[in-house]
Parts: C-alpha cells; structure tokens; sequence
C-alpha cells in the first residue's frame, strides 16, 4: 500500500534530520572519545519506540513514527563504526562502556518505555 | 542543500529498511532487523572507507549517503524493542539475538573495511595507469 511508504517516508525525513541536529548539537558541547551523540540518540529512540508500542497507537501511527521517525533517528550502523574506530584507536575501556552501555541501557530503555506505555 | 540531500537519502533507507521488513518472514527470530542491521555496518563501513576516495563523489555527498540512507536503513530502536520483547518470552532466542548482533555488527564492518581497502589498492593501481 502506497500509504504505508507515504508514512514511513515522512516520518524519516524528520528522523533523520533529528539525528543530524542533535549530533551536531552535542557534538558542540562534547569533546572526548565517548560517542555520547549516537548513545543519546539511541538510548532516546529505544525509549520512545517502547512508550509508542506500550501506548498501542495503531498501525499507521506506528508507520510514521515507530518505522519511519525513530527507525531513521536512531541508527545501528553509525554505532558499530564507532565501536570498530575505538578498537582501533585501542580505546578499550571506552569501547566497554559504550557498546556494553548501550546494549543493556538500549533494551532496559525500551523496556522502561513498555511498561510505561502499558501504564498510560 | 546539504539537508535537501541527506533528507532524501535518509527517506530511501528507511524506505529500504521496510521493504525488506515486508519481504523477509516474519519468524520469532528477528531475521529481518538482524540482516539490515548486519548488512547496514558492512555498507557504512564501505562507505567512509571507499566511497570517500572516489574523486566523482563530494564528501557532502558521500555523508548523505553513509549518514542519510545508512543510517536510516539501520536501526538501535527496533533492536532493542525486539530484544525487549523476547527477552520475556523467549530467552534464548533473545540472547541468541542480542550476541549475533553484537558481534556480527563487529565483524560486518571489519569486512566492510577489509573490501575497501583491497579495492583501494586496485583503484589506485587503476588511477595510476591513466595518468
């Protein structure tokens, strides 16, 4: 359904553009090797798809903002570059705190927001 | 400009990242996060690897591509949803899940970088011989 694509399209316009201002905005204000920009994006993105999916906002809002704007705004690929540059550079207890920070804090993040979600 | 770019390249991955979401089974293990995930590293590691070096492409043009269109294509959020949700259903899928994306995000990229440095000692063999 065209409508779908419609969705998921607009949607990550914004998503993305969230992701490129925000990175430029902490970016900014933080200097050191922590990637905190796409942990902060990511650690937002798996609280909010978990609120949207305990909230129960139906299929064509879930389109929009879960797969289109948060599927955009956050990112596995940017993540997984960075920890890869960290191991290069030899960063090693950064690259602990971040990739281990941001698997246990991501899921705990999105469970947070379920159960929140289910609440409201 | 810049934006109109990473806007439009940002709006083709996430467009990607769903059809393929369509295409792909729906099993109880996420196979169709995992693949994009895996296969959005390999491609951002080529892109700031190779494509970077490729005189035709502005590096505006190469960030639209690795920032927009990959990093749109893959996503933290979904991962962590789904582990979430199957860490109280399935435990052993949700770990089995939670270890191959964590280290076949890993390896993707190093391929990624593997690929482009080889091509890179091609391709400047190549640029080499024309001049």
């Amino acid at each position: 359904m065209i409508i779908n694509y419609l969705l998921v399209g607009v949607g990550a316009g914004f998503g993305v553009l969230a992701r490129v201002l925000t990175t430029q905005w902490i970016m900014q204000k933080w200097s050191s090797p922590f990637p905190l920009a796409t942990f902060l994006i990511n650690m937002s993105g798996s609280l909010l798809l978990g609120l949207l999916t305990g909230l129960s906002i139906g299929a064509h809002f879930s389109l929009l903002l879960g797969t289109g704007f948060l599927g955009a705004y956050t990112t596995f690929s940017t993540f997984n570059v960075e920890n890869v540059e960290l191991l290069r550079r030899k960063k090693y207890r950064t690259l602990i705190s971040y990739a281990g920070g941001s698997y246990l804090f991501g899921i705990l993040a999105a469970s947070a927001g379920l159960a929140l979600g289910s609440i409201l | 400009m810049y934006y109109v770019l990473l806007i439009f390249f940002g709006i083709l991955g996430a467009l990607a990242r769903y059809s393929i979401e369509l295409t792909l089974p729906t099993t109880p293990f996420p196979l169709a996060t995992l693949f994009i995930n895996l296969l959005g590293c390999f491609l951002l590691a080529f892109v700031v690897r190779f494509l970077i070096w490729l005189p035709r492409l502005s590096s505006k043009m190469v960030t639209a591509i690795g920032t927009g269109f990959v990093g749109s294509f893959t996503t933290f959020s979904t991962f962590a949803l789904e582990s979430s949700l199957l860490s109280r259903t399935d435990f052993l899928i949700a770990t089995s899940y939670m270890i191959a994306s964590l280290i076949g995000g890993l390896l993707a990229c190093v391929l990624g970088y593997r690929l482009s440095k080889m091509l890179l000692i091609r391709f400047k063999e190549v640029l080499r011989h024309d001049h």
